[in-house]
This record gives structure tokens, sequence and C-alpha cells, in this order.
């Protein structure tokens, strides 16, 4: 990032939310770099920026459509860069259909279940008759995939020869759908449908382009402004795309960087407590999916480029690490051992489970849902459904205190006495009181040491999981029950200390995996590249393998950064193979050499005959730049000496996403589930394909246009300050951080003030239709009212940090409270960064009163669970073209 | 300055260079690790009103006992960051882009040759800036205190001893800035040695004393880095030789005046103020009154020797009196 | 202290000192004079890394007589080079927090308040109740007659704040127990 000569953040408020990353922004900043931060609300990161951009929330894609409109239609695009690494060439089949030809929908969608049929958007194959079924890597998913059944590298897309036209005219060329579908995102569109000025548009385009190229590069930082949205997944498609275009990926300065909230987060997606993946990537098994040879050509066909046609070799060293000698060619390598999802079986249908009381049992470790998650209170009443309770944390949170002063028992919704769920605390370790690794936002694997034991009956993560599921065996040791055999032939004996605490090192050795067999067994395994699916390698996480390599704990690696070059490769540990920069090779130009002097970083070393460089080549090491090996060998070997994005099937950046993607190839705008401005480009007025609840406890607010929409006429965005940390479990209980940022608090513009008579720093009532919350009102002109579509429009600022209970040093209302539960089809993340309220001067009503209040505004505006409950805006016109449905 | 007001130069056994913090509030971000990072380390007591203080993200208000590192937090439209480029060209064509002495400007970017025409005035603009105790060159805290408590460093700060403040109080009003404060006696008795226990309230200390940044004087004697420049992320705070740092500093304000941004300047850097200058510079974009700072400090004693004789002649006008009293009275 | 010296009065110090104002050496107290930072005096130094967020920046932790005397920043992280944000300033704060809960409680059904309950005890329930939830609820096949082999009665959230070697554990073991419904923060 230090090495970006523009920096547009965008979906983040990094100075406030990563302000010891942002170092390195206000680094590129004093050496002449552009900063731009395009936001709803003037925040801190605005404040050191050269540009604040405002936008309304949920349109990003409008904006990021509109720069790629610009590069391509006023050709600023990367050529060389765009021809050779991207899928721009590549032709995509016939039956494909645009959202310009069905008015906001692609071909394939299917009004009955709500779910694309992604058949048609495949590309077009050289020779149909090679493998007999050309839309095979389509057609597969069918049963949609819904997030929960691929793993990162999507259905398999088979032999990567498919038709190109260089010259990139034919109209179906990726490169001309994209241009088409772009076509009418406008700097007018722009300002219709985001707010932002002509000017300001041309500004930031300015900024993008002029520092993009071979001289040049510019960097995207996106957070959860992007990703909580009903239409999430595809923002970050956009930016890649225009960063694509404009050559700014696998380079030094390129790139979109997501700034992640938790220590831990991207190693605990890496090493998934997530339903729908096991470690690595590796999807979980999907019913009906019975035999490991079906699983591995689920994932990635060994015919397709790159590393993701060696599924079979990662997964079998999973099983073999999980299931030791129990996995055997035999037993399938304990294939059936797995339990099978079959639909999502996320935390919010979780909670919709327990309330159906199908959930007798919850263990919340680390994690505030009472406050922290959407909708705050079906999770509450979620929780009085169960059987029993497990809180892990450093403190009494509102997820263990609900019982007793949540605030259900204030509106009277629940009596304690009534609650039947048996709660227990247990209290966890801090950081310093374990050894462990955190995987940080770029890869980073960093060991911590242990720094004192934890006080009284605190205990790790890794003790008390160890010594549960130490109990769970013992208990069943006698069983004779075949559902039992995964528990007791599972491999669950790593040495401990005087207190019991198991040896993370011994953990981390099982991650990267050893030799089984032959001369090194018992090796540590050094690379991926070792793991095989004979039996003869383990490996718990093959993304992981090398951070143990020759016994040593490389996460925990430590040469100081003022002894390291920019690289610094020897501070931890990153995944893949210790790699900083991903498909590096695009650094290079196709010949192997240094897109310029200035942005050097990997190149062809001709003497040598091998990638060089700054960092670990992410490419196969002695892979001349013009080599063109026989495609047929598949894998990694079939890789050309100019495909360095080696993940993808066909090792090209994908402008267009023929799978992987369940709502669209391309991203498109779409309406937040709630929005008081109808979808200016299409009349589907919301994403077709997003996952919807449609319950009385979760309803939505009608959307533009419809009846009752003026009920909720703002929309509101939540956030995070610098002073708190998400639900406040690890901020709000310190008095040094709870200080700085006391009470909950809204932020209003002025205008919206004056228009609601709201006072200065007095109290404000918000309401949704599903909660109503209090908060200290911020007059401030940082949060500006924008003109929409020809009318004004108030946004209205919501930290989400406090929450209702009796035992932290500063509470307050959830902001989550407020939002409902509609997720992104392809990842499951709700969208709370957009919804719609109303806000009223004065504290909200206590007790019985307060559900009036709520059900008083549904009633007004007429919500009933089917509002906003249509997949399809206008279903009958739109689908006149059957031509997508041959199967 | 006159031999009475008390003076870095005073310390005669020193031979370490005077130290100091450059506060370049340009790349702050108001993040407020350099609060926290300060009272961790000094074990500082929180408020415990925990209510908003109605000042924009500002919860905390001011320096004071317990809180020594503060940020302001300033909102300001066009009309405002107009004025302040404006008074800040003012300076320039003054030969003052610091309130530095004029001499001195050189560094700072002289107008001729660069263009200072402003970029596109913003519309709106968040100040924040990092308050902290000043180190005065000439420090009327240290100046009034009758008990020795406060006294001026080898690296020449000024510094409260605990053990030896009587809590008088002298100092308070004795300080131009409204820096240093007598610690409250707050809510948490004084419990021994009960600091760092998980689950236990830590006691307040000093309870009465009079309190102030010291500069990290306990980490500054190992040549260790003060706890805020340390954790602050963009290196807003920068700490060092105070020479060093306010030649860091004008070359900051002519950076800064080279890209149009006129309302750039320096706030203590000029050693002929009412303070002799302090051993903390900042860099603001706008006059000192809008961050809360005074714009012209004067040290208390700075007109001792002129009130010594004033107060000298009415002495003997008084001690004149009282003799012809007396004679007079002998008289009768 | 040292035994009294009359060498040690302030006034004899003004003077031997030049320190004539007495304002500096002069009336330094033996407190003062024997100054030193805990970060010196402090029996270990231990590297970490932020439990706050994801930028991972370097920790380093002070130990004495096996308490947490100080957290900041890890000057040698290429990561953060020392730096660290108001939270991660606070780190001490959180492992030493006046709020924490040390004990195990237990809140019985129906209960209006928390009681004690030992760990080992505590433990020993839960664990029971892991298999009377997996038992209840299981699932071996789906209405085609395809294996399922899961249960649906348990279910799992967090660890986005925990460590890889926990998230591991708690994958493999939630996994082999077919308890499928593990989420964490990265879907929130």
């Amino acid at each position: 990032m230090a090495n970006a000569d523009c920096i547009v953040i965008q979906g983040s408020n990094m100075a406030e939310c990563h302000p010891v990353g942002y170092q390195w922004v206000t680094e590129a900043k004093a050496r002449g770099a552009k900063v731009i931060h395009v936001d709803p609300r003037f925040t801190r990161t605005s404040a050191v920026a050269d540009k604040h951009v405002p936008i309304r929330a949920g349109s990003d894609i409008v904006l990021l459509g509109a720069l790629i409109n610009h590069v391509i239609s006023n050709d600023l695009w990367f050529k060389e860069y765009v021809l050779a690494y991207t899928n721009a060439a590549t032709l995509v089949g016939e039956d494909f259909r645009d959202t310009e030809d069905l008015d906001g929908l692609f071909s394939g969608f299917e009004p009955e279940t709500g779910h694309y049929n992604l058949a048609s958007w495949a590309y077009e194959r050289k020779s149909e008759e090679s493998d007999g079924h050309g839309h095979e890597h389509g057609a597969d998913t069918a049963a949609r995939a819904a997030g929960d059944q691929y793993g990162s590298g999507g259905p398999p897309l088979g032999r990567p020869d498919f038709e190109q036209d260089l010259t990139l005219e034919h109209p179906r060329t990726v490169f001309q759908i994209l241009k088409r579908h772009y076509s009418r995102y406008t700097p007018e569109m722009v300002r219709d449908a985001c707010g932002i000025s002509l000017e300001d548009f041309d500004y930031l385009a300015r900024a993008v382009t002029e520092n993009s190229g071979r001289e040049r590069t510019t960097c995207f930082a996106y957070a959860v402004g992007w990703t909580q949205h009903t239409v999430g997944a595809q923002y970050i498609r956009t930016a890649a795309i225009l960063q694509l275009l404009l050559g700014n990926v696998g380079r030094p300065g390129g790139g979109i960087m997501a700034l992640r909230g938790h220590a831990s987060i991207q190693g605990s997606t890496d090493i998934p407590t997530l339903f729908n993946l096991l470690p690595g990537y590796l999807p979980m098994p999907k019913a009906g999916i019975e035999t490991l040879r079906e699983y591995c050509d689920g994932i990635a066909s060994p015919e397709q480029k790159g590393y993701w046609a060696d599924a079979d070799a990662y997964t079998i060293s999973l099983l073999k690490a999980w299931w030791g000698d129990a996995a055997n060619e035999d037993s399938d390598w304990g294939y059936g051992y797995l339990p099978r999802i079959n639909g999502p079986h996320g935390t919010y249908q979780t909670v919709m489970s327990m309330l159906d009381d199908e959930v007798e049992g919850y263990f919340i470790f680390g994690q505030n849902p009472a406050v922290g998650s959407a909708n705050g209170r079906m999770q509450r009443l979620g929780m009085s459904h169960l059987k029993w309770l497990v809180v892990r944390d450093l403190n009494l949170i509102e997820s263990a205190t609900w019982w007793k002063d949540g605030p259900e028992i204030a509106s009277g919704e629940l009596r304690t006495e009534d609650i039947g769920t048996e709660v227990f605390f247990l209290p966890a370790a801090t950081h310093v009181e374990k050894a462990g690794s955190f995987t940080q936002t770029q890869r980073l694997l960093q060991w911590r040491h242990q720094a004192v034991r934890p006080p009284g009956d605190c205990q790790s993560e890794l003790q008390f999981f160890y010594e549960l599921g130490k109990r769970l065996r013992a208990k069943l040791a006698d069983s004779t029950d075949e559902r039992d055999r995964p528990l007791l032939d599972l491999t669950w004996d790593y040495p401990t200390d005087e207190q019991g605490e198991p040896d993370g090192e011994a953990v981390l050795a099982e991650i990267n995996g050893r030799h089984l067999t032959g001369p090194k067994a018992g090796q540590p395994l050094s690379s991926y590249t070792e793991m095989r699916p004979d039996g003869s390698t383990s490996g718990g996480c093959w993304i992981y393998t090398g951070v143990y390599a020759d016994g040593i704990n490389h996460a925990a690696d430590r040469k100081p950064g003022q002894e390291q070059g920019p690289v610094a490769s020897e501070w931890g540990w990153a995944w893949p193979a210790n790699r900083r920069i991903l498909y590096n090779r695009a650094s290079a130009d196709p010949e192997g050499k240094p897109w310029s002097e200035r942005k050097k970083y990997m190149w062809w070393d001709q003497e040598r005959n091998r990638w060089t460089g700054e960092d670990v080549p992410d490419f196969p090491l002695d892979r001349a730049p013009g080599s063109r090996p026989d495609i047929s060998v598949g894998g990694a070997a079939a890789l050309a000496g100019d495909d360095p994005f080696i993940m993808q099937a066909d090792g090209k950046g994908w402008l267009f996403a023929p799978k992987g993607m369940v709502d669209g190839p391309l991203p498109t705008h779409y309406e937040p589930q709630e929005s008081p401005v109808a979808n200016p480009l299409y009349r589907q007025q919301q994403n077709p394909a997003r996952l919807i609840y449609p319950r009385e406890d979760n309803l939505s607010a009608p959307s533009a246009g419809t009846r009752g929409s003026d009920i909720y006429p703002y929309v509101f965005t939540t956030y995070r300050l610098t002073e708190h940390h998400t639900a406040g479990g690890m901020s709000r209980w310190l008095p040094y951080l709870s200080e700085l940022q006391p009470e909950m608090f809204c932020e209003v513009s002025p205008e919206l003030a004056a228009e609601r008579g709201l006072e200065p720093y007095g109290w404000a009532t918000i309401v949704s239709p599903r909660a109503a919350i209090e908060a200290r009102v911020l007059v401030t002109e940082r949060v500006r009212p924008l003109v929409v579509g020809g009318r004004t429009l108030h946004q209205i600022g919501l930290p989400y940090h406090w929450g209702v209970g009796g035992d932290a040093v500063v509470s307050g209302d959830a902001a989550n409270d407020l939002l409902g539960v509609t997720l992104d089809p392809n990842v499951q993340i709700q969208e709370s960064k957009a919804g719609s309220c109303d806000i009223i001067p004065g504290r909200r009503p206590q007790g019985p009163e307060l559900l009036s209040l709520v059900a008083d505004y549904q009633a007004r505006a007429g919500v009933t669970p089917e509002t906003g409950s249509d997949k399809v805006t206008d279903p009958k016109p739109v689908l006149g073209d059957g031509s997508t449905r041959e199967g | 300055m006159n031999k009475l007001t008390e003076a870095p130069g005073h310390i005669p056994h020193t031979g370490h260079p005077r130290k100091g913090f450059f506060t370049d509030t340009s790349i702050c971000i108001g993040c407020k690790a350099c609060e926290v990072a300060c009272k961790e380390w000094n074990r500082n007591p929180h408020n415990s009103e925990y209510e908003l203080l109605e000042s924009s993200y500002d919860n905390t208000g001011a320096l004071g006992a317990d809180t020594w590192r503060h940020v302001a937090f300033i909102e300001q439209d066009r009309e405002h960051i107009e004025k302040a480029r404006d008074s800040g060209r003012a300076l320039v064509s003054l030969g003052m882009p610091g309130l530095g002495p004029p001499g001195n400007s050189d560094a700072a970017g002289k107008p001729s040759g660069v263009d200072t025409t402003p970029p596109e005035t913003p519309d709106f603009r968040w100040l924040m800036s990092s308050d902290v105790c000043k180190h005065c060159t000439n420090a009327g805290c240290l100046d009034v205190c009758p008990t020795g408590a406060l006294f001026r460093t080898e690296h020449g700060t000024v510094v409260v001893q605990d053990d030896v403040c009587n809590g008088c109080g002298t100092c308070v009003a004795g300080c131009p800035f409204g820096v240093i404060e007598r610690r409250s006696d707050g809510t948490a008795g004084v419990k021994a040695e009960r600091d760092f226990t998980p689950g236990e309230q830590a006691p307040t200390r000093n309870v009465g004393v009079a309190q102030k940044c010291t500069l990290c004087y306990d980490r500054m004697v190992d040549g260790q880095t003060p706890a805020c420049a340390q954790a602050c992320p963009t290196t807003s705070i920068k700490y060092g030789e105070r020479e060093e740092l306010v030649s860091t500093a004008r070359q900051r304000v002519a950076e800064l005046h080279a890209q149009g941004l006129t309302e750039a300047r320096l706030y203590g850097a000029n050693d002929a103020d009412g303070v002799g200058g302090t051993g903390s510079v900042f860099l603001l974009l706008d006059e000192p009154e809008v961050y809360g700072l005074p714009p012209d400090p004067r040290v208390p004693t700075a007109d001792l020797p002129r009130m010594f004789k004033r107060a000298g002649i009415a002495a003997a006008g008084m001690l004149a009196a009282t003799a012809a009293a007396f004679l007079a009275g002998g008289r009768r | 202290m040292s035994r009294f010296s009359f060498l040690e009065w302030p006034v004899v110090r003004q003077l031997r000192s030049g320190d004539s104002l007495g304002r500096g050496e002069a009336v330094t107290s033996p407190r003062t004079r024997d100054i030193a930072p805990r970060t010196s005096t402090a029996d270990r130094v231990v590297q970490s890394v932020c439990p706050y967020c994801a930028v991972g920046c370097g920790q380093r932790v002070f130990v004495k007589d096996e308490k947490v005397v100080q957290i900041e920043g890890d000057p040698d992280s290429p990561i953060s080079r020392g730096r660290l944000c108001p939270k991660g300033s606070a780190s001490e704060q959180l492992v030493n927090a006046p709020s924490r809960q040390t004990k195990v409680l237990y809140r019985a059904p129906h209960a209006k308040d928390w009681q004690h309950l030992d760990l080992d005890t505590a433990v020993d329930m839960v664990a029971d109740r892991f298999l009377a939830a997996r038992r209840n609820n299981w699932q071996q096949n789906d209405e085609h007659g395809r294996p399922l082999r899961r249960t649906m009665g348990i279910a799992g959230l967090g660890g986005a704040t925990l460590d890889n070697e926990e998230n591991y554990l708690i994958k493999k073991l939630f996994t082999a127990a077919g308890a499928i419904q593990l989420e964490n923060q990265a879907r929130i």
C-alpha cells in the first residue's frame, strides 16, 4: 500500500478502524500519493484524505461500474495486461443474456426457486464434441450453490480450451459483454443514483486512471462497507474488474485490500469455524456426494489449470490428519466420516432453528451476537429457546446476561423465571495467557508466545475444547454405534503442560502436515506441492503447509523489520508458501520483464532460468514466460508462462465470472433490500437471488414507490469507531476506552435535525420495522443530505458498539437491533450498511410501550412478511427468453 | 527573560540535549491512542462520568490531572478554512510562518518561486490535534512551586515529584496554558500494590497532588520513547531533541505552504514568546485559539523584577509612612 | 534509603550542583533519582500480537512477578513498527480489567441469578449435554436416503478472535461429532 500512487478507500473507514494500518497510507501520501475517501459520512479517514466523496449507502456498484465504463469508453485500459492476463478475449456461449436484455436479470433465473441456473454463463468451448457436454461447468450448479457448496475454487470448469478473439471485437467476447453491460453506468447515472456530483466523479476518474499503467499503480481498500450488502460479494468483484482493466492486480501498490476487523478473522476463514468449508477452502461435502472421487471432481477437474487440480491430495491429507490410520484406501480415506450439508446452515438460519426449538445447545466463544448480530431481538429470543448455552468470554457480555437484563426483559416479552435455558459462563484466557497464531488481513501468520498463565478458572479455547473432546470420547468409549466412530477414531492426543494446556505448536505441526511413509516419514512437509493423494502425507490445512517446514515454527520468525527489506519475509509466515503479494507473476509483462523500473517486483531471470524478485514467486518457479504446455496435462503443469492467476481454472483474471458467483457473472447495481430509491437502472429493484427470510419477526420496510415507504423515509448505516471494538466485548469493559466514547449516538445532518426537530446532544429515537432504539444526537456537517434522483435523501449514521445489559462499564441501545436479516446469496452476509428508518426527537418509550411504538409504525406502513419479499420485482415480461434452460 | 525566571539554561549539570515533542496536527487521525497509551503508562485514573461531553468526538475535554494527552476535534466549514488560509498567508508575508522569530523564516518556505495558490478550498474539514504539556522554556509552574516538587530535568523537561508535592496548588495558577491540575480524590480508595491484578480495581494514586505530563521522564532516563509518541500510528507525535524537532517542523510548514496550504503554522517554536518557546512544538492548521490554545502565553514571573521594583517602592513608602506614624505618635 | 547525609541537604546540593535557583537536581528526591521504567525492571518481555483488529500489530508484553505490567508496540514489527491504536494501547487493561470474570458462573433453568460452579463439574456437565443434544437431534439420512450423519442440535459461534490452532481443534471436534452449525464473525 505504501507503494501506491493513488489510494481509494471505499466501504472502509480505514483511519478509524485500522489506525496503525493507516500509517502506510500516511506514508504514501507524504510521498505524493493521492488519497480519496468515498463514504456516506465524512469520517476521521476523510479528514486526512485529499478528498472526500460522499455517496449514498448501497450505491457503490453504480460508481465503480461507471469507472469501468469510463475506462473502457475512453480507451484508458492497460491493453497488454488485459489481453495477456484476463479473460477479456474469451467468448461466452450463445445462450447468455445480459441484464441489459432482461431488464435487470441475467439469463438462467428460475422464478420458482428464486435462484440462477448458471449454465448459460459458460464460456464457449473450442470443440463441443471433445467432452460431450460443453456447458458442464455451469450445468452442475443448477441445484444452486448459495455459497454453501464450493470452496474458493468454485465449481470445476473442465478443460480450458475456450474460444478467444484477441481483437476483442466479437460481440460475445467478455470485453464486449462488459462494455455493453456498463454502458449506461454514466457520470449522470452516478449523480442520480449515488448523489455524487459530476465534478467529484471526474476527479475520482482522473485520479484513478492517471495513476494506473506501467509506471503507476492504484490501490483500493475496502472493509465491511462493501461486504455487508445483499450484493456484497459483487461489490468486490466490481472493484476487481476495474483493477484488472487498469492492470493493478499482482503488482506493488495495486490490488484490492480487505481490511478486516478481528485479529484472526482471516485465520478463522482459512481454518474455518464456518459451516460450509473445511480447512483450506475445501468445501464441506454436500448430501448426495457420496464418494471422495465425486467430491474431488466437484472441486476441480484434473484437466483444469492451476493448483486446485490437486484437490484430492489436499483432501486426503486432511482426512489423514484427522483420522490417521482409520483414513485408508479401504475406508475411502474416511470421507464417510464427514457430515453433510444440504443447504445454508449459517448463523442466521441457526437462530431461526433455535426459535423452532430445533437447537438444544449453543457455544459462543469470543463473540457477542446479542449485540453484534443483525436483528438482535431475534438473536436473544432464539437463545431463550435453547436448553443450554455456553458463553466463553473475558467479560460478562450481553450474550451471557440477556436472561436477566436484556431488552426483552425490560419490554416484558420475556420473564427471567420463565426462561428454561441453562447458562454456563466459562471465563476465557486473553491473548497473552496462551500461545498460538493469528492470521492477519494480508494472510500473515504471527505466533504469540504465552506471557503469563490465565488467572482463576480462565482457560484457552485450545484447552477447553481439547478437554471437552477427551471427555466426549471417554464417555463414548464403549459405544458400538457407527455414528460415534468419527469421534472415537479421531486423532486427539496432544502433549500438554502441567496445567493441562495443550501444546499449540503440536497443533500447528499437524496443520502443516507431515510425511507418513517413505524415507522422510515423520518429517514435516515443506510445501503443499509435496502432498499426495495416496495416504503418504497428512496435513490439516494445505494452504498453511510450510509454516512448520523443517520442524521450525515460521509463524514465530521475528527478524526485526529494520534488518530486512520492505517485503520483510522473515517476520511471520504468509500463506501460501510465504508469498506476500498473490499472483505476483502479473508484476512482470508477458515476456517476464518488469512492466517498469519503478514498479519492478518479480521478473524472469534468463540466466538462471527461473522467476526471481523481491518476493516468493507465486508461479511455477521454472515456467518460462513463453512456455505453452499441453493443456491436457491439467493442474499447475498446464499453466502457460503467462497465466498469472494460478488458482483460476484458466489461469486468467476474471472480468466475467462464468462460475463461482450465484447472482450473476457481472456485478450489477441493485438497490438494498430496503431503499427509498427506485433502481434507476433496471426494473428489477433488488438482487433477485438474495436470500430473504419473510417472517413476522423480520419485517422489511417497503421500497421506493410502494405503499408505506414514506413511513421509514431515511437511510441508516452502521459502523465502528476507533475507540471501540465490534460489539464491545473487548472495549466496553475497559474504562480507558469507555471514557473516550461513553454513549450510543447517532450522526445526522443539520438539515435533518431541523426537519425532525432534533436537538444537538439531545435524545432521538430511531425506528425500523424490527425495533426502536434511542441515541444521543450528534448534529454534524460531516453528514450531508444527498440529492438522489432529484430529491433530497437523508442518511443517519449509527455506531453499533453498545448493548443493553448490566455488567459493562458503558451500555446503550444496540444499532443492530434495527437491522433485518436479508443475505447476500454468495457468502450469506447480512445487509447492515443500508436500511430504512424514521427518526423522532426524544427518548424511546420503556416497557411494553416500546413494542407498541414499533407495531404502530408497522401498521402505518402496512408492512407484512410479504413486504419486500418478491424476488423478481415485476416477473411478467422479463423472462420471455426461454433459451436458458436447455439443461 | 530575567534572571529570576527559570529556564533550561539554568541547569548546568546536564550534558543532555533538550528533549521535546513535535505534534504535527496535519497528519493526526484523532484515534486517541496517545491518550490511552499515556494513561496506561502513567496509571492515570479514568473519568468516571461516562457521558458525552457534547464536543464532537472529544469526551475527555481538556488536559488535566488525569488526562495528559488530549485530542481536540474541530469541525469547520469553508468560511473558516478560508480565514485560516488567509491568516496563515499573513504570517508568511510577515516572514513568520510559525510563531517563530522573523529571522528564522528561511527554511519555512519563502513565497518566492513557489506556487502558493491554494488548492481548491474544501467545503469542510475536521481538525484533530493532540495537546500536551508544553514543557516551557520558562515554566510558570516551576517558578512558583514553593516546595521543590516541580523540577527541571536534565533533559530540559518539567516534572512533578509526586512524593514531594504537598498539594498547595500554586502551580495551577502559575501555568499560562491551564495544563497542571491537582488530582481530585476520585472514588477509589488507595490500596497499596494491587495494581495489575485481573478482576481488581487499581487504586487511584497521587490524590491531591499536582499532576501533568512528565514527558515520560521515567522512560526517558532509560532511553525509551514517551508512551504517546511510541503509540502514535501516523507519527503525528514525534519525540526527540527539541532543536531537531523545530527544524523538522519548519520544513514541514514549508512543504505544506508549497502545496498551497498556507493555513499551516507553528506554535511554540518562537523562543521570543512569553514563555521563551516551548519544549512541545505544534504544527497547527488554524489560529491557536481554535484549538483552545492561548495565542500569547506569558509566564507569570516574566514581570517579577518590575513587580519587585514596584513592590520595593511601595514597601519603602509604607516603611516611610509607618516611621512617620511612629514619629508622629512619639511626639504626642 | 541511604543513610542521611549532610551533603544531601537541599541547600547544600543547590550550592554544590550549581543549581542556584533550586529548580533542578538540587530538589530531586531520592525516589526521583532512582526512577526506572517498569519496562526495564520487568522480569521478562514476551513478543505477542494485538488481539483486536486484523492488522496484526506487534506487541511486547512486560511481565513482573507473573503479572502483566505493561503492553506496548513492538518496534521490530515490520507490520506496525511499534505503533498501536487506542484499543491496542489498552491491551494491558483488557488483561487486568477490574470487571474481568475469572470464575465459572452457572445459571440454572428459571433461576434469577448466577451461582458459582466448579470448573471441572461445569466441563463435565457441558460434555453430557453435548452428547444428549447430539443424540436427540441426529440426522442419519435425508429424505432421499442419502447419508447426512450429522446433528442439528448443537451450534457454535465464534473464532475470529481465536488462534488458528483453536479454530482447528474446534472445527475438527465439531465435524467429527457431526455438529455442522459452526459459524464466526467472518459472516457477520
